[in-house]
């Protein structure tokens, strides 16, 4: 696309973007939101960049190839996951720090498990539109 | 035991993919399996001759009743020793026999997978372990009868021995399956103790109804009996190993095992006696019309499976005895035939009757094998078959009143015709003048005409002897198929009485028919007149009948159009649930559960609807994305009203997110094309709308019905308590139901995965038309 | 308001179904998007609608006080349109490519000449 408005504007929204689905990632727990919303939110952020400035910047961007988020997400969803069983729980039991932290309030292993559905879905999403766009190019 | 057992299986499971490594070399010391489980069964013979009995028991599924429980009482230990004792000589007879031939690793592993497989089966306490060993026989038969599998008769037979003990085989689980389902137990041992119970049940017909037809397909009894001449196109050991010993014996076996437990009533003795005794006579009279040896043979032993059913279908103590005598006197003689005749084709090349005569000139210990083996199947004094013949005849004129006449003469019949084609198959080729085709021929290895000799002879002692037997074998087997005390003597000799006169007007007779009757192959055509009625013409034509049933439904139901599929498919689902809803009478709205609407509610739904007939009826293809995305923004509004917070924010960003996407693929895809014509549309309109009326209807019923909120307030309750969260559908989604979440995150991932390589994916120019 | 989300029901599986026994593979395509967003409605529905009253409890407290709309079909519904992205990506992709390979739109097409003999 070739509005510069557009193009001057998807630079600055795309941090913002970012900012606020981890916003939505992080109040999930307690408010509407949660990690599919915010990953489906970041993933927007990112295909906007790319239509302005073209998918080889965004990737240029992203430095790795946004399919490697897919085993992080995974794996942290996994490993909070079973984590539990290192204290002798039932898996999938929630584990939670006894202090809030500012900000983002209680920390527990829920909010882990939510931050793989988050770079999973970002993953997924990117993996996908920046392969069909760089192939329909 | 258990080694014992699976010892056959795991050397198949070596021979048949790795034979080829062997070279042949092994051929013969694998005849040491069946030697060494013929001497360590053996060695139980004494204890089992006392009237003990062995049971083993080892865990294989116990959740299910599926135990490797290994019984071995007289009976088993009969059959046993025949299996392996006869398995021996087989293995030994077909090195030479198939010397050089390209598969013979194959041919043994085949060969020792079924032994093992009927090892097994007469081992097995348990009916379901029973069945996977009757089962694995049916399977090991078919590669050994479709062994020469270039030849597509030779195919052609093995399917349909296959079809037919496999049918045989499902219904026999059937029986035993209900057996063990009424009685609690899978053991048929345990199953001794209702046996009075399952007598006494409703279903005890149906159970003899499915035992029977096991038993009836296994052996070759009328109306089944066809698959077992076609059988003869197996290799010569085959046939003689399969039907003189072991696999047509299954069905006899079964029946001679179940005996106590559903034996000795009308129901079980009618329909055996009856079928037993036509097949019998059936059999014996065809088998004396076959010109070829094997076929002689092959309805010989056909009849003397029907002598078998028959006996025990008559079912006392006298015919049980006989049974247990007999099986092991057909056995010996059968085998020996089988084996001779495998000699003869190998040498002459050729089991014409007709053309074969004189060969005791050249073949002397052959010609020997061959007179003992039919003398004994003829039943003269001094051979081991005269005794069976005795206990026959015995077996027969004890039952009652005019049974006694009828049954006797129909065992008169058959046997006077079995002495024939005895005599058919045992003398005939080597008495008279030798041809001179056959003047260069000579005797074969000695491996090959040692069995069939050694058999032959074996016939002779236990006639002179038999004592040597009756304790040991016969009467312990006889004792545990009929659950009583049989303590029979074997005796050549029980002094002049209406037995002997018997034995004598059969040996007469039989004679006498041997010696004026020449066989010609015109009796084989006058008896082919007849096929056009025979249950092999009619099993052949029900196959060729379902085959163009199965295509000619296909080409109506599976034509190749997926939207036809799919209408038939909606068409049935409307009709079914349409005929539910009408006769259940439930439609009609509540109109207390129904809540107020609010102006923008209805414009909301109003800009939906319009939206998705815009995007069914639209010729443009952006026209069709931009409604679409109409509608889900549409509905994400909805969500927003009704309380869903967390479902709006999701559905507008995917939302968004699949108009990219087809904005990015859609303009490379051709525009739409307008290929129906009204008629189609027509109809296509009214099975769609049929379908959304049926779906509105059953929502609504739904409605009707009362809501359950339990688990919902679960979640409600305990989000703050157990997983410290507020957003009650997040809690669900991380904590609650975490697992779901983590599989469905898989699920998407393996799409992205999909999507990577499909379009990764370089087609090779053969592909790309 | 439940009888006009009836209406809607209907009428979305309807024009999915129609769409579906279309032969474009596009409008197959559209068929299910429909019809999921149906399906996705009609679990909406039979957890009952209720107005203005999210399933978040109140900041203040630690229990619900009020009645709430039922969490079950929103989880169900969520999961559901996520997944359903995946399934419509992977249709498209393999839509095109499909069109690359045979250049047509028309199912048909897809039909080997062996399977219209039979």
């Amino acid at each position: 696309m070739k509005s510069t408005i557009l193009k001057t504007a998807s630079s600055y929204l795309l941090p913002i973007l970012l900012l606020f689905s981890v916003f939505i990632l992080l109040r999930g727990h307690y408010y509407p939101g949660g990690g599919f919303v915010g990953g489906l939110v970041a993933a927007i952020a990112f295909v906007l960049h790319s239509f302005t400035h073209g998918t080889e910047n965004t990737l240029k961007l992203l430095r790795t190839h946004p399919g490697s988020l897919i085993p992080v997400g995974l794996g942290l969803s996994t490993l909070s996951m079973l984590a539990p069983l290192f204290s002798d729980l039932p898996v999938m039991t929630g584990l939670w720090f006894e202090e809030p932290v500012p900000v983002i309030g209680m920390i527990g292993s829920a909010l882990f498990f939510d931050l793989g559905v988050y770079f999973l879905v970002v993953g997924i999403v990117l993996t996908i539109l920046f392969t069909i766009s760089v192939y329909s190019e | 035991m258990l080694i014992a057992v699976l010892a056959g299986l795991i050397i198949s499971i070596l021979f048949i993919p790795l034979g080829k490594y062997f070279k042949g070399r092994l051929s013969v010391t694998i005849a040491l399996l069946p030697i060494g489980l013929f001497l360590y069964f053996l060695s139980f013979v004494p204890q089992i001759a006392d009237g003990k009995t062995f049971s083993f028991h080892y865990d294989w599924i116990p959740s299910l009743g599926v135990n490797f429980d290994f019984y071995l009482d007289g009976l088993a230990l009969l059959f046993v020793m025949l299996i392996t004792g006869i398995g021996s000589l087989v293995f030994l007879y077909a090195s030479p026999y198939l010397k050089g031939h390209k598969y013979l690793d194959r041919f043994y592993g085949y060969l020792s997978l079924f032994m093992a497989s009927m090892v097994g089966l007469v081992l097995s306490d348990n009916v379901l372990l029973l069945f996977i060993f009757w089962e694995l026989t049916s399977i090991s038969s078919f590669f050994l009868i479709g062994f020469n599998n270039e030849q597509a008769d030779s195919r052609k037979s093995a399917m349909i021995a296959l079809g037919i003990t496999g049918g045989g085989g499902f219904l026999l689980m059937a029986g035993l399956v209900l057996m063990g389902y009424l009685s609690g137990t899978y053991s048929i041992q345990a199953m001794l103790t209702s046996a009075a119970m399952l007598k006494g049940h409703a279903l005890y017909g149906l159970i003899l109804f499915f035992v029977f037809a096991g038993a009836f397909t296994k052996s070759a009894q009328f109306p089944f009996h066809f698959w077992l001449p076609g059988a003869m196109k197996a290799p010569t050991p085959v046939s003689a190993y399969l039907h003189s010993a072991t696999m047509v014996k299954a069905g006899v076996y079964i029946l001679a095992r179940l005996f106590p437990v559903l034996g000795g009533t009308d129901y079980w003795t009618y329909p055996l006696v009856i079928v037993g005794g036509f097949t019998m006579l059936y059999a014996a009279f065809h088998s004396i019309f076959r010109t070829d040896l094997k076929g002689v043979l092959a309805y010989s032993t056909i009849a003397a499976l029907g002598i078998l059913v028959f006996l025990i279908g008559i079912g006392t103590k006298e015919s049980l005895l006989a049974a247990s005598a007999f099986v092991l006197v057909h056995a010996l003689y059968k085998a020996a035939l089988f084996l001779m005749t495998g000699v003869i084709d190998h040498e002459t090349g050729t089991r014409d009757i007709t053309r074969l005569a004189g060969l005791r000139k050249v073949m002397m210990p052959l010609a020997i094998a061959g007179l003992l083996a039919a003398l004994s199947s003829a039943g003269l004094p001094s051979t081991f078959g005269f005794i069976g013949k005795d206990l026959i005849y015995e077996a027969t004129l004890h039952t009652q009143g005019i049974w006694s006449m009828v049954l006797t003469a129909l065992a008169l019949i058959t046997n006077v015709l079995l002495l024939y084609a005895g005599f058919l198959a045992g003398i005939k080729p080597f008495s008279g003048k030798l041809p001179e085709e056959y003047s260069h021929v000579h005797l074969p290895h000695w491996l090959m005409w040692a069995p069939p000799l050694l058999l032959g002879i074996l016939g002779l002692v236990f006639g002179c002897f038999p004592f040597l037997i009756d304790n040991s074998l016969v009467n312990p087997a006889a004792r545990a198929i009929a659950n009583a005390r049989i303590d029979a003597s074997l005796k050549l000799w029980h002094g002049f009485n209406i037995i002997l006169l018997l034995s004598g007007i059969t040996l007469f007779l039989g004679t006498l028919l041997y010696l004026f009757r020449k066989p010609t192959a015109k009796g084989m055509a006058e008896l082919a007149r007849f096929d056009r009625f025979s249950p092999q013409t009619i099993f052949a034509k029900s196959a060729l009948w379902t085959q163009q049933v199965a295509t000619w439904y296909s080409n109506i139901m599976l034509n190749g159009y997926l939207r036809v599929y799919l209408r038939r498919i909606i068409v049935f689902a409307v009709l079914l649930l349409g005929y539910k809803l009408i006769v259940g009478g439930h439609i009609y709205i509540d109109w207390s559960k129904v809540s107020s609407v609010d102006i923008y509610d209805v414009v909301v739904l109003g800009i939906l609807i319009g939206a998705i007939v815009l995007t069914v009826v639209t010729p443009s293809r952006l026209t069709a994305i931009v409604a679409m995305s109409v509608v889900g923004y549409c509905i994400c509004l909805f969500f927003v009203f009704y309380s869903a917070p967390d479902l709006a924010i999701t559905q507008f960003t995917i939302d968004t997110l699949t108009v990219v996407l087809f904005v990015l693929v859609l303009f490379r895809l051709p525009p739409f094309l307008n290929l129906a014509n009204k008629r189609a549309k027509t109809i296509d309109g009214i099975v769609a709308g049929s379908f959304g009326i049926v779906i509105s209807l059953i929502a609504l019923q739904v409605l009707n019905g009362p809501v359950n909120h339990e688990v919902s307030e679960f979640y409600g309750d305990n989000a703050y308590k157990l997983a410290k969260g507020k957003n009650v559908v997040n809690v669900i989604l991380v904590d609650f139901r975490g697992i779901d979440t983590m599989f469905e995150i898989v699920v998407l991932g393996i799409a992205a995965i999909g999507v990577y390589s499909l379009l990764k994916l370089r087609l090779k120019p053969s592909e790309k038309e | 308001m439940e009888l006009l989300l009836i209406l809607l029901i209907g009428i979305l599986y309807a024009s999915g179904i129609y769409l579906l026994l279309r032969r474009s593979m596009v409008k197959v395509l559209l068929g299910i998007m429909l019809m999921s967003n149906g399906a996705n409605i009609l679990i909406f529905l039979l957890g009952r609608i209720t107005k203005g009253k999210p399933p978040v409890i109140d900041e203040a407290s630690k229990i619900f006080t009020d009645i709430y709309a039922d969490p079950i079909p929103q989880a169900l519904i969520l999961t559901a349109i996520v997944i359903g992205f995946g399934l419509q990506s992977f249709a498209i992709v393999l839509l095109k490519r499909v069109y690359s390979i045979i250049n047509s739109d028309d199912l048909d097409d897809l039909n080997t000449p062996e399977e219209e003999d039979i």
